[in-house]
């Protein structure tokens, strides 16, 4: 009985393919490259965010980092022009250079941070949802209590107490001020609570599956589980959430180095240039903000759109947040 | 029902208290409370000493904070330790500010956005759903600073070089008994958050209201030969409101605790703009107080919320 239902669901299908009612089979993963690639402004965003990627890439190859840090007093503030293409700082530091390694900076951070709150939203909602009773609970109000503060609150606590003493980090034959760090810490760790709640919702609803009770009946261990079937299976909602958090996480650090706790000068970012510019508004020094911003709104806009079409081809749900 | 609101009020208090005891010990180890002193010469070691006993700093950290926790529940949130205020009379101050700036800019948001949302919803793929959605697209990508610097730029600075009535670029000296001098300083800080955030909730809105356009009940309820506005306001807008004004609920206490950025371009004196001040100085005491208020609202709307929901969608069980 059972044989000849299989034969004749497989002789259904493959009439069904000779005939070619159905195309061929594609796996979930081409399957969401296709929507994926149907999404036209997602590939628009996609492309945009590679020309940036290019763009800082090349500069920073061009350009020595000493013209973004070391200024000159008598070309400050000056106009965009011949010498200084998108115009100058107050203490005469290039604004284009700034912005090629300010973008470097603000992109390390971004990355890393999404990184960091990727690696702890999928531990914590994994681990709440495969072990259940008082340790869920207990990770649940944890992750409720972090998500009762607003965000930018959040931030600046975690920010004084993290950048109390930051030490310079070297890397890659630069020097980076320690705030780097400091800033992807803080983001990172108030970033990953949308994430370990759909993560959460998922691992439960997987836990009942048939796949996973055979491999528990045929003894695997908890670390199998986890790394083969649970996580695996949440890739979709994972990669979303860490697409718009890239977003978000830029937009963060803009906002903590605008309150002067992210980033310290001389290092660059988007985000601390735009916080030197604000008392020369009104000195009509509008470059100074101007491009900076430009680039994150452009950043952002692009990973955005990505992270739609990744959406739409992966997984319905996501978390965003606000600031204010 | 009473066992479930029941559970959510003791799973709300012990968030309560995860929230305070984790933000009192960062917050309080961010900086020495005894700095403020260190250049006062005429003060010796004894004085600094009688210092540090009368505010408790001499304690083990668990014990200041048992305390903070003991006087909180008590009502009394302490006072500041640089202005010497108490800080339940500078919450007061600065909480009414904060609620005219953001109930103000709060209204305009959800009014624009549902009209927003739903036209374009309604008109998809037309010239003027393009227009909403890229708009709304690049509002949302946008940190609000940039757009309150650009208004600041041009309305204020641009705007009075040029001779035109201008907007105040500041909100610190005015006088706050005269309405229409408040209105006027409300209209840069309110448009600024207004453009950010009505970007957001009208793709919400737009989404959801295509969500619903999508169902087979409004097929229905179109073959029955209802009318255009009745199928699209009676059937679809009211589904489609539904989990927007869960996320309002969810949102809406939030506006205590104000708008940090907004707050501090504009000198509005308003409650984010208190919290940034004194935690850059790490007067703990005042930070605490608007930690306790805001995540205080936030548990309490949440619970709110969610009973409320299974009042308006009667689908929806408790468990």
């Amino acid at each position: 009985m059972a044989t000849d239902a299989v034969q004749t669901a497989e002789l259904g299908k493959l009439d069904l393919r000779t005939l070619e009612v159905i195309g061929p089979e594609l796996s979930p993963r081409q399957l969401a490259w296709r929507r994926f690639r149907k999404h036209k402004l997602a590939l628009i965003g996609a492309g945009g965010f590679l020309l940036l990627l290019t763009f800082i890439v090349v500069g920073s190859v061009l350009v020595p980092e000493s013209r973004s840090n070391e200024g000159n007093l008598r070309s400050r503030l000056s106009a965009p022009g011949q010498e200084h293409w998108l115009g100058s700082d107050s203490t005469g530091r290039d604004v284009f250079s700034r912005i090629i390694y300010g973008g470097q900076i603000s992109l390390v951070i971004g990355f890393l941070a999404v990184a960091l709150a990727v690696s702890l939203g999928t531990v914590i909602g994994t681990v709440a949802a495969y072990y259940g009773g008082v340790v869920d609970a207990l990770l649940m109000r944890f992750t409720e209590a972090m998500l009762s503060i607003p965000a930018l609150f959040l931030l600046i606590v975690l920010g004084r107490f993290l950048g109390r003493d930051a030490a310079t980090i070297t890397l890659f034959g630069r020097s980076f001020n320690g705030s780097v760090g400091v800033v992807i810490l803080v983001i990172g760790a108030t970033s990953w609570m949308y994430l370990a709640r759909i993560v959460r919702a998922n691992v439960l609803s997987l836990r009942e599956q048939d796949f996973v009770s055979a491999a528990k009946a045929l003894g695997a261990k908890n670390r199998h589980l986890f790394l083969v079937h649970l996580i695996p299976n949440t890739l979709g909602p994972i990669i979303v959430a860490a697409t718009l958090g890239l977003a978000n996480a830029i937009i963060a650090e803009a906002y903590v180095s605008f309150l002067g706790l992210g980033v310290q000068p001389p290092t660059a970012s988007w985000g601390n240039m735009m916080q030197q510019a604000l008392s020369f508004i009104q000195r009509g020094a509008w470059w100074m903000w101007l491009f900076p911003s430009l680039f994150i709104v452009y950043t952002i806009l692009c990973i955005n759109l990505v992270g739609d079409g990744l959406r739409d081809a992966l997984d319905p749900r996501s978390g965003k947040r606000h600031f204010a | 029902m009473w066992a479930y609101i029941i559970r959510r009020i003791a799973q709300g208090l012990f968030i309560l208290f995860i929230v305070t005891g984790a933000c009192f010990a960062l917050t309080r180890l961010s900086s020495d409370p005894m700095a403020q002193y260190s250049t006062v010469q005429r003060m010796s070691e004894q004085d600094r000493a009688r210092i540090r006993q009368k505010l408790g700093l001499d304690q083990p950290l668990y014990v200041q904070y048992v305390r903070w926790l003991g006087l909180a529940l008590e009502g009394d949130l302490g006072q500041s330790l640089f202005s010497k205020q108490p800080v339940a009379l500078l919450i007061r101050q600065r909480l009414p500010m904060t609620l005219i700036l953001m109930i103000t800019a709060e209204v305009v948001i959800v009014t624009l956005s549902v009209a927003l949302g739903t036209l374009s919803a309604i008109k998809q793929y037309s010239r003027f759903d393009n227009l909403v959605t890229s708009f709304s697209f690049i509002g949302y990508s946008m940190p609000i600073f940039f757009i309150a610097l650009m208004l600041m730029l041009v309305f204020a600075v641009r705007f009075k070089a040029w001779g035109l009535p201008y907007f105040p670029t500041g909100a610190d000296v005015w006088d706050f008994k005269d309405p229409a001098a408040m209105a006027w300083h409300l209209v840069l800080p309110v448009s600024a958050l207004v453009i950010i955030q009505t970007a957001a909730y009208s793709r919400y809105i737009r989404s959801s209201m295509l969500e619903v356009l999508g169902q087979d009940y409004i097929r229905t309820a179109r073959a029955k030969g209802l009318t255009q506005n009745s199928v699209l306001y009676k059937h679809a807008f009211r589904n489609a409101a539904l989990p927007f004004v869960t996320i309002l609920g969810l949102d809406i206490p939030f506006l205590l605790g104000g708008a940090i950025v907004t707050e501090s371009i504009f000198a509005w004196p308003g409650m984010g703009r208190l919290f940034w001040e004194y935690a850059q100085r790490g007067d703990y005491p005042v930070v605490m107080g608007v930690l306790l208020l805001v995540s205080t609202a936030v548990i309490f709307f949440t619970i709110i919320t969610d009973v409320a929901y299974t009042f308006i969608d009667p689908r929806i069980r408790l468990s």
